[in-house]
């Protein structure tokens, strides 16, 4: 996984709420046994119409917001199904980092096993950084994990939280595995205990 | 001891480890595994040369992309799908887990062949990269779905990196009223906590309503508790719970058996447990409901009309008028006018042998409406058997359905089993998201018995009137 510590970047203003991974990535391209290259396919449905030709309302199709990195969306992003096709599809399009009043459960886990980024800001702020994005390439809105802000095109600094153990995994871009199976002396005596509370499991 | 949640009682049971800042390691009890969110995982396996920690506790199934139609022996058409499934069988083989493949009669939809052989148990962690493993909740396990990256995580460690969720209650109080059915109530319950009033929460449904369910309609009630936003849907266990649970290939037997039922007596949330939130609802107050939107919070009572956007505020007004477009409905329309193409019966809410008795007693001597598309498409091989024998399959077959093999079918429509652009659909199943059932494919969600209501009459219809 890539290190996650400071982006500055363009955002693209996607001001929908409940945005499903069913709209993010929808179920035909599932079919991959691979993580890479569901980036063209990201928003699919909203981005093509029926003859493959790319609509150009749709703000990914707009000369501006092709290079986007950052996402700032409406609430409840990424709810419904827990496809992580999801978040590979954004990093494969290029986007590091989200930003929203909330994200669904599973998703937002989702994100940080990928090197995405999503932040949590109170609604009247993601509406500043909409407006912000909604200048296109000119404005580039800069994320710093480390300090934990985000800075908008005219200089506003807004703070986020982040759960600790997930920037410094994010930061440092480290395996969740790797550090569990460091604890497995603890999963060994659990699995001992288990034997002999609750044979039948 | 201070006063414990069944929620607070399952997580306690299951920390392998506790860091300082409280991210424990969750030990799995059943990790269940289907072919379209584990290739990944099983790949990331063999890179790192890691294995499978416990392969007994680890079950396998494909069901998203298999055929549902007769002939599917002679396999699947399309190549990438093929694919999954293929790599599937052969991870199972490679890695030494439990699995149903495709021509087993036991195959069917991972959430409905779990509890089928026994796998769920009460007082168990249980997940699968697939968010609706809410299903199982409705043994009192603790289960959720999971990404692809925490299935590697969990193949590999028998463990989830996890924080605690808070504790929701969610009350089901008095009795239902005639038609209204276990979908109804879960669907009532998105509509009125919206599809993140869930999000952080473990809920726990309770009340007499939701004791006098069988299993069957618990599974039901925990399987939607997602799109709530939850991470997880729990009911207590009870005498129905270990009445269902008993004598399943699975499940413990003899001595086991009578140890692992006095543990699973003491699941239940203790009197002055303490609730971050509570939702009561009056079970009389809660009518046959259909869906107008997409998404599932998009909730109304049968008797209503399609609302307006500017019934709503905020961020909805905006979704509202999508939605409406996007189903090409009317604001003002009485929602039991609205026309069908298809209906669809299956899936893991409502794919079950309940569900297909429920729908089976309203098409009894009945046929589909002219030029309708109807099927049904059983949750397991072991459901459709089952209904076969009572004669049910018949009922269906007679009445003009397709009668299906068991998989996911066009709950998602991974599969052929596709909606064509502007086709609508009154679906038992639990999405309503644009193109969820194909591409431009409008859905309403529905109890099994309203969707074979309205099978017969072509347009959303009250079951209250055909009973
Ligand atoms: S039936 Fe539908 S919701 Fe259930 S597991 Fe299959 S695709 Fe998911």
């Amino acid at each position: 996984m890539d290190k996650f510590n400071k982006l500055s970047g363009i955002a693209a203003p996607l001001p929908l709420i409940n945005i499903d991974t069913d709209m993010i990535i929808p179920k035909q391209f599932l079919k991959t046994i691979k993580r890479s290259g569901l980036g063209v396919n990201l928003f699919d449905e909203m981005r093509y119409d029926d003859d493959r030709n790319e609509i150009p309302d749709f703000v990914l199709n707009k000369p501006q917001y092709r290079n986007a990195e950052i996402l700032v969306a409406g609430d409840n992003f990424g709810c419904g199904s827990s496809r992580e096709h999801a978040p590979w599809a954004l990093l494969d399009f290029g986007i590091r980092c989200v930003i929203a009043p909330s994200y669904a459960d599973i998703f937002f886990n989702n994100c940080f096993k990928n090197g995405i980024l999503p932040i949590v800001l109170p609604q009247e702020q993601v509406d500043i950084l909409m407006k912000d994005a909604e200048k296109g390439a000119n404005a580039r809105i800069e994320v710093d994990l480390d300090a934990q802000t985000i800075t908008s095109s005219d200089g506003e600094v807004f703070t986020f939280d982040v759960d600790p153990f997930k920037k410094h995994c994010l930061m440092n871009g480290l395996d969740d595995i790797g550090l569990t199976l460091e604890k497995k002396s603890s999963i060994t005596s659990y699995e001992a205990k288990l034997a002999s509370e609750r044979p039948w499991v | 001891m201070s006063p414990k949640t069944l929620y607070d009682k399952i997580w306690d049971a299951h920390v392998a480890h506790q860091a300082e800042d409280g991210t424990c390691l969750l030990y799995i009890d059943r990790h269940l595994v289907h072919e379209v969110t584990s290739p990944q995982a099983f790949e990331g396996l063999r890179m790192t040369g890691r294995t499978v920690h416990a392969p007994d506790k680890t079950i396998a199934v494909p069901d998203h992309n298999v055929p549902t139609t007769l002939d599917r022996a002679k396999g699947i058409e399309n190549e990438e799908s093929r694919i999954q499934v293929e790599a599937l069988d052969k991870n199972a083989k490679d890695f030494g887990i439990h699995y149903y493949p495709v021509s087993d009669i036991r195959q069917g939809i991972v959430h409905i062949v779990g509890p089928e052989q026994g796998w769920t148990l009460p007082g168990m962690t249980v997940v699968c990269g697939d968010s609706h493993t809410a299903t199982h909740g409705a043994f009192g396990a603790l289960a959720h779905g999971i990404g692809t990256s925490e299935v590697e995580h969990v193949l590999a460690t028998q463990t989830l990196i996890q924080k605690k969720s808070k504790n929701m209650k969610v009350e089901i109080t008095g009795k239902l009223l005639p038609g209204v059915t276990a979908k109804d109530i879960t669907l009532s319950v998105i509509g009125k906590t919206g599809t993140a009033g869930g999000t952080g929460y473990v809920i726990e449904y309770c009340g007499e309503a939701i004791r006098d369910l069988s299993m069957e309609g618990r599974m039901t009630v925990c399987n939607m508790a997602i799109e709530g936003g939850a991470r997880a849907g729990l009911i207590a266990p009870d005498d129905k719970t270990f009445a269902y649970v008993m004598g399943r290939p699975h499940a413990p037997k003899g001595a086991q058996w009578e140890a692992a039922l006095a543990w699973w007596k003491t699941l239940y949330s203790d009197d002055d447990a303490h609730w971050d939130k509570v939702v009561t609802l009056k079970g009389e107050d809660i009518a046959p409901v259909v869906t107008w939107g997409t998404s599932p919070e998009d909730v109304l009572p049968i008797t209503g009309t399609v609302p307006a956007p500017a019934d709503f505020t905020g961020g909805k007004v905006e979704a509202a008028k999508r939605s409406l477009e996007y189903m090409g409905l009317e604001p003002g329309t009485p929602l039991n006018q609205i026309k069908i193409d298809t209906v669809f019966i299956g899936s893991c809410t409502n794919g079950r042998i309940e569900d297909l008795r429920a729908a089976a007693e309203i098409l009894k001597g009945k046929k589909v409406k002219d030029g309708m598309r109807a099927m049904v498409v059983p949750g397991s091989g072991l459901v459709r058997a089952q209904a076969e024998e009572e004669g049910l399959a018949q009922i269906f077959i007679d009445a003009g359905f397709e009668w299906r093999l068991a998989g996911c079918s066009m709950c998602l429509a991974m599969n052929p089993d596709q909606l064509s652009p502007g086709e609508r659909c009154a679906a038992t199943s639990n999405r309503n998201f644009e193109g969820r059932q194909g591409r431009g494919g409008r859905t309403h969600l529905m109890s099994p018995a309203m969707a074979a209501a309205a099978a017969v009459t072509g347009h959303l219809t009250d079951i209250r009137e055909m009973m």
